[in-house]
């Protein structure tokens, strides 16, 4: 038999070496084919005298990134199709399917031949499940290989027995950190944990392999082994009493209660452990067919996996641009936002011009790279040669002339029409007709920016967001003039830096903040209420946000708020702000000088590190306090989402966002919208759009216009659509496909 | 319907709950067997009549498993007729075992009933019976599950009780203790515990510390700040009540009860029982009640249960002329004492378990027999006994002097 996905070759010594390499595919994945290769080879591996054992390995630089997550998408949609005929048969029929690799697995592990994985580059979830199931385990001593069981991340857990081996094989606490944060694992740390048996040589990795089975390795998992010890003592002793019940706790301080995969893996570690091993496996394929069913799975999938793929592909850009490459890229203003733009460029190897008034503040601008780097350095995630290359990548400067040459500009100055229009132009002097010019503005629409330019067309927004190097989304900001080539560079350079970009239309705010000040703003009326301060941060991180609406504003600078707010009614009258939320803010400001975490008075008192912020005791006395018992908590939590979500909508209402699938993204990225619902959108999308505009009617009724639902969501309420219904993101690649 | 008399109410010393406390040689069965005796010996009871015996133990396992009621009464030399059964409700087992004697005579079922309970920490240690509330994460999860030390200190934070006023309560119930023995207060419920020679291993209270002052408290660090920051349980306080910014830790040994070894037993009839083996009864049992409540507050259970008793027996906390309710952590009692505007003096008027030690599922009886003895010394008339409990719940009873 041949097989399309693997090569099987036999060496004089009767040891099978299992080549895995899909054609067509950068990276190997468990697809339904590649499963059914397996188990035949398995079975001939098994059955066939003259072969002594197997090693199997991968023809990639990388192992194999697991299951086919987009084969779990669509057994997810057949799944809901089945259901709604035969709820039952459909059930057990996911059942079956969720323990196919299950058995697979378990089928090579008992199947009498010794099999060894060779693991030489990056092995994730299901692969690593695999390699869990082999008898011996070694892993290429290289940077290059990482082992994660990283499903948790997504919604979902590893549910081809590992949350059965792991725990049998290390000590529970280990164990559970691993599956419940999909922790990397560099060789070291998991042959340290024992999970794996050996590091090789790269070269030497498929010989040690098979030396292992030349050696007289036992083809008898540890567990299937008579008087098998768990390696950390039974569930039920001190170590064990020690352990469950702090991890319960960290596991809701973590999540709170929004993960049903988390608590899953508790679960079928928990249950598996106490009782055998082939019992153990059906729990947990009991908890992952119940988590597959979950709109927590379905939502995260589709948001973290799927749709973040495809934006980081560059779903968005338009066809027929060719490909930009970046030779030289300039920044101009090597103030916070400026360095780290520069620094994270030259972190993707493009060489970067730093501008700024003098060379001092353009030197200072690149000072941030090299402690930054430095950091990563100390902390082990970067080599010193890393340092020296991204540092020799970064030319500060105060001459525009240094920009000659450069593919895009990246302007990153002062937020002042004046000071922007005089760097625009000082800098398109230098640049050849074809560069990209963009503005990192926040605050200034990019129509008016791109007035300033003497060729609007290849004017684009690439909007960063603060930290440069740890915020993973920027906003691609489209002018009325700006041409698809300047759209297809600046999805290029954010890819290059190895950041997903979502393109947006010129507004106010953009996209991100608008949703931003709403979250906020929604925390300043509570306040105003009398509701006590600590229920609303709790509320926001209870609904899923990673950062309280008050903690949130002290980062961003209470000052700036106020300035915010100040520029909005300047702009579009004294109306456009509510006075008591300005009346909130100038007392903060101009009463009681705070202005952040800037200058250690904000909302919070923020003492001498380590002791941790605590939240101003004058917070409480800006307003009557109401009772908490009189306060309804789980409505703060829903107040908080739904006013982001109402944005969201208006949002595609007006056209700026155009695509779901980057509302949803960005909203996760930008800033943490309770990832479990998969964004914003999915987030209406999950409670359906008709109970969502009654919801928001009921909110509208006790605190006010901000909840009013946008005529959108009204129409489909009534058509019963979803976003990703009325905006289906593949409908535009279909029809150009068929174009 | 019958009534529930009581008749008699024994208790051991309590022995300081280690490896070198005065009790920590004598099995836990013996405990029970002492009062066994001692029931029977102060009464002149024929034990081949008792319908019942029932003892909360709350970590029945090892040497305490297997039905310690029945196996002390073997100890004890009781007729075999006299069964047993074991009950936990964890730390007010003890007082549920006299609810369900008192039930069992109320409904008619049974004549003479002792109740009580046992628990040897110094030899068993507290949660060896393990249990899936804390362990199994399908049950810690929708459960809330905290350790007890941070359910207290949850509730001062909360409530808004000071590290001062949980530490002036704490020295405030060993001023009461030691006065109360000084006085002789105990001496008609504490039996000694003596060896087979009739030599004393044990005639007091040994857990009490008498010269505490705020200044010896304030030197003690709380015990909860690792598991509360490390373990996550604080996390799991705030997001139950999250007006809570952060908890506050403010117990530690010296303002907790203290774990000791001991046991008590309560001779419960009804009125003609008695009549015939020609006893006096002491009290009836008037009502009484379990609640369960919020589990992460966990030990808020008194104030509830308490409501909920008045409200049934149609009573007024007025009617009521004494409080006992366990010092499990001085938070405990200063909320249950705020939330009814109950002054002091009529709480706990002989101290607790702060000074005393909480033998788990022995003291619910232990503190029924205090409360009858002060009840009897001031001539008063009525009184309420309460226990918090583990994993969120109340249990209470209204005794009424006959």
């Amino acid at each position: 038999m041949s097989y399309t996905n693997f090569t099987l070759n036999i060496d004089a010594d009767g040891i099978a070496l299992v080549t895995w390499d899909m054609p067509g595919r950068s990276m190997n994945v468990f697809t339904e084919e590649a499963m059914l290769e397996l188990n035949a080879i398995v079975d001939k591996v098994a059955t066939d005298a003259t072969i002594k054992g197997a090693v199997i390995t991968s023809g990639k630089d990388s192992f194999s990134g697991g299951a086919d997550i987009t084969m779990l998408q669509k057994m997810l949609a057949t799944l809901a199709a089945d259901k709604a005929k035969d709820l039952d048969k459909a059930t057990k029929a996911l059942f079956e399917n969720a323990g196919y690799m299950t058995g697979l697995f378990r089928k090579l592990e008992t199947s009498g031949k010794p099999w060894v994985s060779a693991i030489n580059g990056t092995c994730m979830g299901g692969a690593f499940e695999l390699s869990l199931a082999c008898h011996g385990r070694v892993a290429a001593d290289s940077d290059k290989v990482k082992m994660a069981l990283p499903e948790v991340k997504i919604g979902i857990f590893p549910g081809a027995g590992g949350t059965q081996r792991v725990p049998r094989l290390t000590d529970q606490q280990q164990a559970l950190q691993m599956l419940t944060s999909g922790q990397m694992l560099s060789p070291q740390k998991a042959k340290s944990m024992g999970l794996i048996h050996e590091i090789a040589e790269p070269k030497k990795l498929v010989e040690t392999a098979k030396a292992m089975i030349k050696n007289g390795l036992k083809p008898v998992a540890p567990w299937d082994e008579k008087g098998f010890k768990l390696p950390g003592g039974p569930v039920y002793s001190v170590a064990g009493a020690n352990l469950w019940p702090p991890a319960i706790a960290i596991l809701r301080r973590e999540t709170y209660g929004n993960y049903p995969a988390a608590a899953a893996i508790l679960k079928c570690v928990y249950e598996g452990l106490l009782v055998p091993f082939d019992t153990a496996l059906r729990i947990e394929q009991r908890y992952f067919t119940e988590i597959m069913q979950t709109r927590e799975a379905a939502a995260m999938i589709r948001s973290l996996f799927v749709s973040l793929q495809e934006l980081n592909k560059g779903a968005r850009r338009p066809s027929g641009v060719p490909e930009s490459k970046f030779k030289k890229i300039g920044v101009l203003g090597a103030g916070f936002m400026g360095a780290g733009i520069a620094y994270v460029t030259a972190k993707a190897g493009i060489p970067v011009v730093l501008l700024d008034r003098d060379m001092e503040a353009a030197a200072k601008g690149k000072a941030h790279s090299d402690s930054l780097i430095s950091d990563q350095v100390r902390k082990g995630r970067a080599k010193p040669e890393d340092k020296d290359r991204l540092l020799s990548l970064i030319t500060p400067t105060a001459d525009y002339a240094d920009l000659a040459g450069c593919d895009l500009v990246v302007e990153a100055v002062f937020e002042d029409s004046g000071v922007k229009k005089d760097a625009t132009e000082k800098a398109e002097a230098m640049l050849k007709p074809s560069a990209v010019f963009a503005s990192n503005t926040s605050t200034i629409p990019i129509t008016s920016l791109a007035k300033n330019s003497a060729r609007p067309k290849n004017f684009i927004g690439i909007h960063f967001f603060s930290p440069v190097d740890k915020m993973m989304l920027v906003e691609i900001i489209l002018g009325k003039k700006t041409g698809d080539k300047a759209l297809g560079a600046a999805i290029d350079f954010v890819r290059a830096i190895k950041k997903t970009p979502i393109v947006v239309n010129d507004t106010r705010g953009f996209y991100v903040n608008r949703c931003v000040l709403r979250y906020m703003s929604e925390a300043y009326k509570m306040l105003i209420e009398g509701v006590p301060a600590p229920m609303i941060e709790n509320a926001a991180k209870a609904a899923g946000m990673p950062v309280g609406p008050l903690a949130l504003t002290d980062e961003t600078a209470i000052d700036l708020a106020q300035k915010i707010m100040k520029q909005t009614m300047r702009d579009l009258g004294e109306n456009a702000v509510d006075p008591k939320q300005m009346a909130l803010i100038n007392t903060l400001v101009d009463t009681h000088g705070r202005f952040g975490r800037k200058n250690g008075k904000g909302f919070y008192d923020y003492p001498q590190k380590p002791a941790k912020k605590k939240l101003w005791p004058g917070v409480k006395d800006l307003y009557p306090q109401l009772a908490p018992e009189k306060v309804d908590y789980e409505e703060l939590k829903q107040r908080l989402l739904v006013t982001i979500a109402l944005e969201a909508a208006r949002v595609m209402e007006e056209g700026i966002v155009t695509d779901p699938r980057e509302a949803d993204v960005g909203s996760i990225l930008a800033f943490g919208f309770a990832p479990f619902t998969g964004g914003v959108l999915s987030y209406i999308d999950g409670i359906g759009a008709k109970k969502f505009v009654k919801i928001a009617k009921g909110l509208q009724k006790k605190y006010g216009a901000e909840f009013k639902a946008p005529k959108l969501l009204l129409d489909m309420a009534e058509k019963g659509e979803t976003f990703y219904e009325r905006f289906d993101p593949y409908a535009r690649s279909e029809a150009k496909k068929a174009a | 319907m019958a009534e529930a008399y009581v008749y008699d109410a024994v208790r051991t010393p309590r022995g300081r709950g280690k490896k070198d406390g005065s009790l920590h040689e004598v099995p836990a069965v013996r405990l029970g067997a002492k009062v066994l005796e001692a029931i029977r010996d102060r009464n002149g009871l024929d034990t081949g009549i008792v319908d019942d015996i029932i003892f909360g133990c709350v970590d029945p396992v090892g040497e305490a498993g297997s039905v310690i009621p029945r196996a002390a009464a073997f100890e004890a030399g009781y007729d075999t007729k006299a069964p047993g059964m074991q009950i936990s409700r964890f730390c007010a087992s003890g007082l549920d075992a006299i609810n369900f004697g008192a039930a069992k005579i109320a409904q008619g079922a049974d004549e003479i009933v002792i109740a009580g309970g046992v628990e040897s920490m110094s030899r068993v240690g507290m949660g060896a019976s393990g249990g899936a509330w804390f362990m199994d994460p399908s049950v810690g999860l929708p459960g809330w599950f905290v350790p007890q030390g941070i359910s207290a200190d949850l509730i001062a934070t909360k409530y808004r009780f000071s590290r001062d006023d949980v530490d002036a309560y704490a020295v405030e119930s060993q001023k009461r203790a030691a006065k109360a023995w000084g006085e002789g207060r105990f001496k008609n419920s504490v039996i000694s515990i003596k060896d087979q020679n009739g030599l004393t291993i044990l005639d007091h209270d040994e857990h009490m510390r008498p010269s505490t002052d705020m200044q010896s408290l304030a030197a003690l660090n709380p015990s909860f700040v690792m598991p509360g920051e490390m373990g996550g349980f604080d996390a799991v306080a705030v997001q139950k009540h999250p007006e809570v910014e952060e908890v506050n830790h403010v117990h530690h040994a010296g303002n907790s009860s203290g774990i000791v070894d001991g046991a008590a037993a309560v001779l419960l009839g009804s009125k003609k029982a008695g009549k015939s083996l020609g006893l006096k009864p002491r009290a009836r049992i008037r009502a009484f009640a379990n609640i369960g409540s919020e589990p992460v507050l966990m030990l808020t259970g008194p104030v509830d249960v308490t409501e909920k008793l008045l409200k049934r027996a149609r009573m007024k906390l007025s009617d009521i002329d004494l409080f006992e309710l366990n010092e499990a952590f001085a938070s405990v009692v200063l909320r249950y004492m705020q939330a009814f505007d109950i002054s002091h003096d009529r709480i706990n008027v002989n101290g607790g378990a702060i000074a005393m030690g909480h033998p788990l599922g022995a003291t619910g009886a232990m503190i029924f027999g205090t409360v009858l003895d002060e009840l009897e010394r001031r001539d008063l008339n009525t009184a309420l006994v309460t226990l918090c409990i583990g994993a969120g719940m109340g249990t209470a009873t209204i005794i009424e002097r006959v």
